[in-house]
């Protein structure tokens, strides 16, 4: 299961792992979206650190993340970036859309 | 430029087939001795244009996927991912940031990721005929390279 979930009363983080790519994407929004449809998190924290590879398919399954909070009126931010993600993230502009620690 | 070697794959397009593609790639630009960062840009810039091979090309159906690897003398590695699909309309369109004909699985970031990371990008596309990206990408020389 590429998702790890812990954390409650509301703040919930989700740890990501493996390759995000597009192959492995649409498990991993799945997994996302139903999970936070069952947590209903006020603050969600997506942590990348266990990510091992990631492409633009990646920036797809964190946008319908945030999509889903939104219609919740919750929050969600990125952590623990490693560098092959955080340079797709970096010339995606996802920081303008996205907080990222 | 001369080439001083070069591989040609094909595959069928799946998705499952975006690993091997961008693992054979680095595995082949591995001879040019490239950093991390620069083995990592490789990868990423190729799972972009096999998938939108994949997403894109093949919509309805399977087809072929052809990547060549050349290496080329001064330290440059050419990528080209070739299909017989259905196309690109509009390039310029289909490059901009943001645009995408796909789902919201798609995050119409492919064309900027492979610019941002490749030192050379070119389209050229056919409706109805397919599509052939090339990617140029030059490796900072170290002591002790392959070529």
């Amino acid at each position: 299961m590429p998702i790890t979930i812990s954390g409650s009363e509301g703040a919930v983080t989700m740890l990501l792992s493996g390759e995000i790519d597009h192959h492995g994407a649409r498990v991993m929004m799945g997994e996302l979206e139903e999970a936070i449809a069952a947590l209903l998190p006020r603050r969600l924290t997506l942590d990348l650190s266990g990510v091992t590879f990631m492409d633009s398919s990646g920036i797809a399954v964190l946008l319908r993340a945030q999509k889903r909070m939104r219609a919740l009126g919750g929050t969600v931010q990125v952590t623990a970036v490693p560098p092959q993600p955080r340079r797709v993230l970096d010339a995606a502009g996802m920081g303008r859309l996205i907080p990222i620690k | 430029m001369k080439t001083l070697d070069q591989i040609t794959v094909t595959f069928t397009s799946r998705s499952a087939n975006e690993g091997f593609a961008r693992t054979a790639a680095a595995c082949f630009a591995a001879r040019l001795d490239p950093n991390l960062e620069e083995l990592a840009d490789i990868k990423t810039a190729v799972s972009e244009a096999v998938t939108n091979a994949i997403v894109h090309a093949y919509p309805d159906s399977l087809g072929k996927i052809t990547m060549r690897l050349r290496l080329l003398e001064g330290g440059v590695l050419e990528v080209q991912i070739r299909d017989s699909g259905v196309g690109i309309p509009d390039i310029e369109q289909a490059r901009t940031p943001l645009f995408t004909t796909g789902s919201e699985e798609r995050s119409g970031m492919g064309f900027t990721i492979m610019e941002s990371f490749m030192d050379g990008l070119t389209v050229r596309s056919k409706p109805g005929r397919g599509t052939t990206v090339t990617m140029r990408k030059r490796i900072a020389r170290r002591a002790g390279a392959g070529l």
